[in-house]
């Protein structure tokens, strides 16, 4: 045991100490949450410059002030003016650009243009097109002359939003929400299939270096070669572990640090006013108006507390803990089966063929976890996430949409029953296969490693 | 006193018999020479000394006892195929090598100190193992093999791959170990090694024990009523009813001249004869060559 931990804080310190590893610790991360925010501070940033615009209509007079000053941006109506000649002097003139609008915009939605130097900003575009949008359909519904016209667009006026409630079986409800429910399932395959493949590959690599490097024999002539492979695997799997509790850890500092400043301040605190709001809509009809105003924190705000809301009503202890005990045994299992792959091959091109029908269930695994999102109580689904060498993807994908807690039991032990038997005979190829030098070896040949006694 | 004997040892692959009923004894504190060409079992014969293969019969003693897995500490392994991380520091590894074959980090450190000074590669003690030349990281190696004082050494083919010096250094630094007490087994191709070096030697040949025994007694078997006779300038010898001409040289004045007596023959007549002759400057028992004496049984055995 003693010889395990010595070869176990070598395979450790001598990777934590990489470069790579410390630039792809610190790295990934900010990628991450990079990731998540900089469509978000796309979106808060844009050019909040004032604009002056000025509108041009071509030979009518539709929609002067129908475009309304915002604060950012002045429409200014010009009478008579000529495009073509403002074109080239409507910067010296102080405006951001020319509105021109053709009379023929009511049939030929391409009929506007916005001519300027820069690129508007999108929700610019967005009000422009809104506001001719309402008023070019106001205009036609007037054609139709129709009594209390006004009033009627008022009442027909309607929003809907799904609001998806699970009850389990003792008669709670919960709200929940299916694209959460996918987005996490999604992230958790995908961690699992990241892991497996990232770390097990490192196995593979590492033992087929000190195959390579001549080392491996000076070694097991002082420990059991079993002991060197675990040591390397356990090794590699703290390597893994810290490199996640660093992501983890640095996602969320960053992520805190980042949301002070650029989202709503205090989501629970909307969420819950955004519950009472619903809750007073549905009595009276009277209140509805002010609980509308109070739901009108804007949209964004809205979508964010629900999201909030949501992300609290995740099992979260059951995600981790499953997420821990999958990557611990679902690492174990590929990690041997790697490690035997690395002591049998000579070169680098030899592990392609043994590599193939070791990708083929990890990469199943993922296209079923994807199909598991779309439907997560398909019975594929189901034997997927029980056949060990798919499970740990698979039942990643199925967790956030809640599970019988026997099938979870039941697919770990399967797992760790067949990452034990794997070990076993991992490490009978192992013995003989570092000691093979300058043969190509074939399934054949493995098996008989497996079958030698001593 | 023997250090290590193993009895009967049978290795079977899958399409060749590897060891065939092979027992030898090691005296204690001498160097054994393990002979014979490649693919004979040598190796497969010290890695189950090392206990990395097992046999499929036959025991292997040490000091008195079965040998286990605790004695590997006692027993320093350098096989032929050996390498270092290449990527790892050198005194890092030296370390951790240590560690595995059981000192604590303190004894491993001292210990590693002082013979890296000896061997002039302490100033390369922070490299990675890639920058050093071939030689230096021969000499990591053999360090690693014998820092734990180990009481049994076991050296595969050690001078393959040394230049003179360092394969020269590699030699004193043996015979300083077995001196000190350690018993060395190490198995080679080279012949002149084992004429400088060893006390005894097996001769293995397809699986099998052809040859055992001391290095000086084999020679002297084998030696066939040779001998070299050299005079000063020239002499004329022929040959007669005693003894046959094998071949006669000449250079720097001196003439060689091998001998081949007819048998039981009193030496002191012919000693007699060639004084007669002329000028005798030395006269000694023609000894064949470990090489000569390794390729005649290997021949003679492939003809059984």
């Amino acid at each position: 045991m003693a010889n395990v931990s010595t070869i176990i804080k070598r395979e450790y310190s001598t990777r934590v100490k990489k470069k790579s590893f410390i630039i792809m610790t610190v790295l990934t991360p900010l990628i991450f949450v990079a990731l998540f925010l900089v469509p978000i501070l796309i979106m808060g940033n844009e050019d909040r410059e004032f604009k002056k615009i000025a509108v041009i209509e071509d030979g009518s007079d539709l929609f002067r002030g129908v475009i309304k000053d915002r604060d950012d941006a002045d429409f200014v109506y010009l009478e008579n003016a000529d495009v073509n000649k403002l074109k080239t002097t409507f910067e010296e003139a102080g405006y951001y650009g020319i509105l021109y609008i053709s009379p023929v915009v009511t049939n030929v939605p391409q009929a506007v243009q916005l001519i300027s130097k820069k690129q508007p900003p999108l929700d610019l575009l967005q009000h422009i097109e809104g506001a001719l949008e309402q008023d070019i359909e106001n205009k036609k519904l007037l054609a139709y002359d129709i009594e209390d016209l006004s009033t009627i667009l008022k009442s027909v006026q309607t929003d809907v939003s799904v609001q998806t409630i699970r009850i389990d079986d003792a008669g709670q409800t919960k709200e929940t929400s299916t694209g959460i429910s996918m987005a996490l399932a999604y992230i958790g395959a995908l961690l699992m299939y990241m892991i497996v493949l990232l770390f097990g590959v490192q196995v593979m690599r590492g033992v087929f270096e000190e195959k390579n490097n001549r080392i491996v024999e000076v070694i097991i002539s002082s420990v059991k070669p079993v002991e060197l492979m675990m040591g390397k695997i356990i090794g590699i799997a703290l390597v893994g572990l810290t490199q996640f509790s660093i992501w983890i850890i640095l996602t969320f500092a960053i992520l805190t640090v980042v949301q002070s400043k650029v989202l709503p301040d205090n989501p629970q605190e909307i969420s819950k006013q955004i519950s009472q709001s619903v809750m007073s809509q549905v009595p009276d009809s009277q209140d509805s108006e002010m609980a509308q105003q109070t739901i009108e924190l804007s949209a964004q705000e809205q979508e964010f507390a629900k999201i909030f809301n949501n992300l609290m009503n995740v099992n979260w202890p059951l995600i981790l803990i499953s997420f821990f005990i999958y990557f611990i045994f679902g690492y174990l299992l590929y990690a041997s089966v790697f490690a035997a792959i690395g002591s049998a091959v000579d070169t680098d091109s030899d592990t392609q063929q043994f590599m193939f029908p070791v990708m083929l269930p990890i990469i199943l695994g993922l296209f079923v976890a994807i199909g598991t999102m779309q439907n997560p109580e398909s019975s594929l689904s189901f034997w997927f996430s029980m056949i060990p060498f798919t499970s740990p993807i698979v039942m990643m994908a199925r967790l956030p949409f809640e599970v019988p807690t026997w099938e979870v039991v039941v697919s770990v032990a399967v797992l760790i029953a067949t990452f034990v038997g794997f070990v076993y005979l991992a490490a009978k190829i192992y013995r003989i296969g570092i000691l093979m030098y300058g043969k190509k070896v074939t399934y054949k040949e493995m098996w008989k490693w497996i079958k030698y006694k001593g | 006193m023997s250090l290590l004997q193993t009895k009967n040892v049978v290795k079977q692959y899958r399409n060749h018999l590897a060891l065939d009923n092979l027992s030898m004894t090691v005296p204690k504190q001498s160097i054994y020479g393990l002979l014979g060409p490649n693919g004979a079992g040598k190796t497969t014969l010290l890695r189950i000394i090392n206990q990395i293969t097992a046999p499929d019969s036959g025991t292997v003693v040490l000091d008195g006892h079965k040998i286990t897995r605790n004695d590997l500490h006692s027993i320093g392994y350098l096989p032929e195929e050996r390498g270092l991380y290449k990527k790892m520091k050198v005194g890092e590894q030296a370390l951790y090598l240590a560690r595995l074959k059981g000192l604590s980090k303190q004894q491993a450190l001292e210990k590693l100190k002082s013979w890296f000074t000896r061997l002039e590669i302490i100033d390369w003690w922070d490299k990675k193992v890639e920058e050093l030349s071939k030689g230096m990281q021969q000499k990591v190696q053999f360090v690693t093999t014998v820092l734990h004082e180990p009481k049994l050494l076991i050296f595969d083919e050690p001078f393959s791959g040394f230049d003179p010096i360092n394969a020269s250094i590699l030699k004193n630094e043996i015979l300083n170990l077995r001196d000190k007490g350690a018993t060395v087994i190490f198995s080679t191709h080279n012949m002149g090694s084992v004429e400088e070096m060893c006390d005894h030697i097996t001769l293995i040949d397809r699986a099998k024990s052809i040859l055992q025994g001391s290095v000086e007694r084999i020679r002297g078997e084998w030696a066939a009523n040779e001998y070299d006779v050299v005079f000063r300038g020239e002499a004329d010898i022929k040959t007669n009813s005693h003894y046959e001409v094998l071949k006669s040289t000449r250079d720097n004045g001196k003439s060689t001249i091998r001998l081949k007596t007819g048998g039981e023959l009193d030496i002191n007549n012919i000693i007699r004869d060639m004084t007669d002759k002329g000028q005798v400057i030395s006269f000694n028992p023609a000894l064949p060559s470990m090489n000569e004496i390794f390729i005649r049984v290997v021949e003679a055995n492939k003809n059984n």
